[in-house]
């Protein structure tokens, strides 16, 4: 799937010219990170984190391998990108990628994992459905907050965990599309959510299998950022709180960021422009322009630069993490499918691939 | 020299730069008129909600109205600017700096909501101080006045309530929670008022009494199940707090039905604010759909962070340049500069293009509903200065001279 985005995920570093452009500083995914089997992509709400996930499935997901992607949110993001109807509590097929690898995604459905773990160890047959139809499954999962998330955590375990009839792992890897930034620790960090839970029973015997997992180099945890003052600093932040609770931050994904198309982004954003110079070499190309037309050019060019900067500045800011980041253009046409492919092609070319 | 001047010259107009934006969505009306008293922000999350309602209650206030903006969970700077970096539950007053043409007999007065507290005292409004302590000191509680999903939700309807209770301000501005969905914090107060009615609590706390015949012998075991995976302790922990809260569900009850009727009030108007992305559209839309369908007062729509051309250059003529420019000699300063600002240029104008079909699209959806497009900033509004440029975006200059009594 060919892009043609004029900007490139990692601009060719001009360094005579000194530009803020979309230069990485830092390399892209190692083998570490490919040798990991559970990638959680969380992120500020509004910064494209299933988008990235999708993408980053697909990424994995070349020369016939087998890649989950989960969502664990209930609201159908995946779906929705995808354009299918609405995902049942099943995985299924939803992507091949380039070389005939496929994507399967699975909507986990609290609920209904609840009812399935209720299922193994307690025949509740009937009961279950009114139960169920009574809001009883959602009082309990009220009632012990870390239950909803020690279910949902403990689902994407089982997935990484599954093998077939040869022994061998179901899915290469699996990608989750996680709750955002604010709640990703919480999420994560499995021992707190089980002290609302009780001290036996089977859920608990589970969750000391996912707190193994998830502090594992099996996992890794990946941040989703828009170069935006309020994004960053909630990247930062999580990232701190990540590490403290000993969970794996795999890398830092910036997304749809500007790349420099001036010479002088500082003299741009400065006003620093000549428009009579402008005005004079757009007539020599035979164009007869006036001066409102001209004005309006370099006030697109100084936004442009303007917002270049900020986000040069942002970048600085994550650079300070001392973690692999990634780049990925604004897609000018919105997230579709296609544009999912597009990134997935950007993400490969960092490292992101089997 | 790049460009042939014996080339046909380039057709560049495209009548005046940013014929687009309508306003259809007329705030300026709405914040000066004295009957409105509350205007809601809402829609999904990272559009601009916080700023927006800022902008709107500073425009209010600069054009001589006192107002309270009740903001959620603001970005840190912009919360400094509002002199928010205290939790104090309830608004403070905002330095206003003098604008030559603000009126300024207006106040801005800001809080930045804290769930905890606001649920707190509701507690205390409805009980005695020991049942008070008794409450706030159960597990369960803890749990559910920060985790349980709608809690923001329903707190800040209650504060909503209790500002315009005092009637201190002209004009109160509320942003919304984040909420996975826009539509979330409408049926907050009572999915949270069905969860506290305590049914399922009693239930599973005491199945000996046998409440629900139709599940019979599967609730013993349900409750097994639950206790299993619970434990003992968080269902007695339950049950004790209904217990403590029995006699203020009435209370409770009452607040949020007066809350929700203030919500339809005539004084009160919705303010929905999308992005123009499928997603925050969709929810737009979703939102319009419901707010309508419940006679809610919904002013209309505000398309943020758009991108109009700053320049009438049409495409083709853009493309035109472009390819003249190429086929000159490299390396030409200017020529550089050139192309980098017609690349610009080119990729505006493909994302307006964008924004209009999705902006149409909508449109078809709800016709009848005010827009108001506010183009995009280079920049986040952090400061006072900032949040009154997004104001003049969203409403247009603040009217000189005190608003008519």
């Amino acid at each position: 799937m060919g892009h043609d985005a004029p900007m490139p995920a990692v601009a060719p570093s001009s360094a005579d010219s000194g530009l803020p452009v979309a230069t990485l500083t830092r390399p892209g995914w190692t083998a570490a990170h490919r040798r990991a089997r559970l990638h959680v992509v969380s992120g500020k709400g509004g910064t494209g984190k299933t988008t990235v996930a999708a993408a980053m499935a697909l990424a994995l997901a070349v020369d016939g391998r087998r890649v989950l992607l989960i969502e664990v949110e209930e609201r159908q993001a995946i779906a929705r990108l995808f354009d299918v109807p609405p995902l049942p509590y099943e995985e299924r097929k939803i992507a091949i990628a380039t070389g005939g690898g496929e994507v399967r995604a699975l909507a986990v459905d609290v609920e209904a994992a609840l009812l399935e773990y209720f299922e193994m160890f307690y025949n509740l047959g009937f009961a279950a459905r009114s139960l169920r139809r009574m809001g009883a499954i959602e009082f309990a999962t009220t009632l012990a907050p870390g239950l909803r998330d020690v279910l949902l955590t403990g689902k994407a375990k089982e997935t990484v965990t599954r093998t077939g009839h040869d022994n061998r792992p179901v899915y290469d890897a699996v990608v989750m599309d996680a709750p955002p930034t604010g709640r990703i620790v919480d999420f994560l960090d499995v021992t707190v959510a089980m002290a609302s839970l009780a001290r036996r029973g089977p859920i608990h015997g589970q969750a000391d299998g996912v707190i193994r997992l998830l502090h594992s180099p099996d996992t890794m945890v990946h941040l989703v950022s828009l170069l935006e003052d309020m994004p960053v600093a909630e990247t930062l932040e999580a990232i701190e709180h990540l590490r403290a609770a000993d969970l794996p931050v795999g890398s830092i994904i910036v997304n749809a960021a500007t790349g420099s198309r001036l010479p002088e982004p500082a003299a741009a954003a400065a006003g620093r422009l000549d428009a009579d110079t402008v005005r004079d070499r757009i007539r020599a190309l035979g164009a007869d322009v006036g001066p409102a037309t001209v004005t309006g050019l370099l006030q697109e060019g100084r936004d442009h630069a303007v917002r270049v900067l900020d986000e040069a500045d942002c970048r600085r800011r994550l650079e300070g993490a001392a973690l692999p980041m990634l780049q990925l253009p604004r897609l000018a046409d919105g997230a579709d499918l296609g544009g999912v492919y597009e990134l997935a092609e950007l993400l490969a070319e960092q490292g992101v691939h089997a | 020299m790049s460009g042939d001047r014996s080339a046909p010259p380039v057709t560049v107009s495209a009548g005046s730069p940013r014929s687009a934006v309508t306003n259809g969505l007329d705030l300026a009306a709405l914040l000066t008129d004295r009957a409105t008293k509350v205007v809601v922000t809402c829609g999904s999350g990272g559009v601009g909600k916080t700023t927006t309602a800022a902008a709107l209650a500073l425009w209010a206030a600069d054009a001589g109205r006192k107002v309270a903006v009740l903001t959620i969970d603001p970005a840190r700077r912009l919360a400094q600017s509002l002199g928010l970096d205290e939790l104090d539950n309830d608004p403070r007053r905002v330095e206003l700096p003098a604008d030559t043409d603000t009126d300024t007999s207006g106040e801005l007065w800001a809080m930045m909501l804290d769930s905890r507290r606001t649920f707190d005292e509701m507690v205390a409004a409805h009980s005695t101080p020991e049942r008070a302590e008794q409450i706030y000191g159960n597990p369960f509680y803890q749990s559910i006045s920060t985790s349980f999903s709608g809690t923001q939700e329903y707190m800040a309807m209650e504060k909503l309530g209790k500002l315009a209770g005092t009637g201190q301000y002209d004009l109160i501005v509320v942003d919304t929670p984040p909420s996975r969905s826009a539509l979330d914090f409408l049926d907050a107060p009572q999915r949270m008022s069905a969860f506290l009615d305590g049914r399922m609590i009693r239930l599973l706390a005491s199945p000996g009494r046998g409440v629900l015949k139709v599940v019979g012998a599967g609730l013993t075991l349900f409750t097994r199940a639950v206790t299993a995976v619970i434990g003992g302790q968080m269902l007695a922990d339950a049950a004790k707090f209904v217990q403590l809260f029995e006699d203020m569900f009435g209370g409770f009850r009452t607040r949020a039905e007066a809350t929700y009727q203030l919500l339809r009030r005539p004084g009160t108007s919705f303010v929905i604010v999308a992005i123009p992305e499928p997603d925050a559209l969709r929810e737009a839309a979703y939102f319009t759909d419901r707010l309508q369908a419940e006679r809610m007062p919904l002013a209309g729509l505000v398309l943020n962070r758009t991108h109009p051309p700053a320049t009438d250059l049409t495409v083709a003529a853009t493309e035109q340049l472009q390819q003249r420019l190429a086929t000159g000699p490299d390396g030409d300063p200017q020529d550089e500069l050139l192309a980098g600002l017609l690349s610009v240029h080119a990729e505006r104008a493909t994302t307006r293009d964008a924004e209009l079909r999705m902006r149409r699209r909508f449109q078809r959806q709800h016709p009848g509903l005010p827009v108001r497009e506010v183009p995009a900033l280079p920049s986040d509004a952090h400061d006072l200065e900032a949040l009154r440029t997004v104001g003049a975006a969203l409403a247009g200059p603040v009217p000189v001279g005190p608003t008519p009594a």
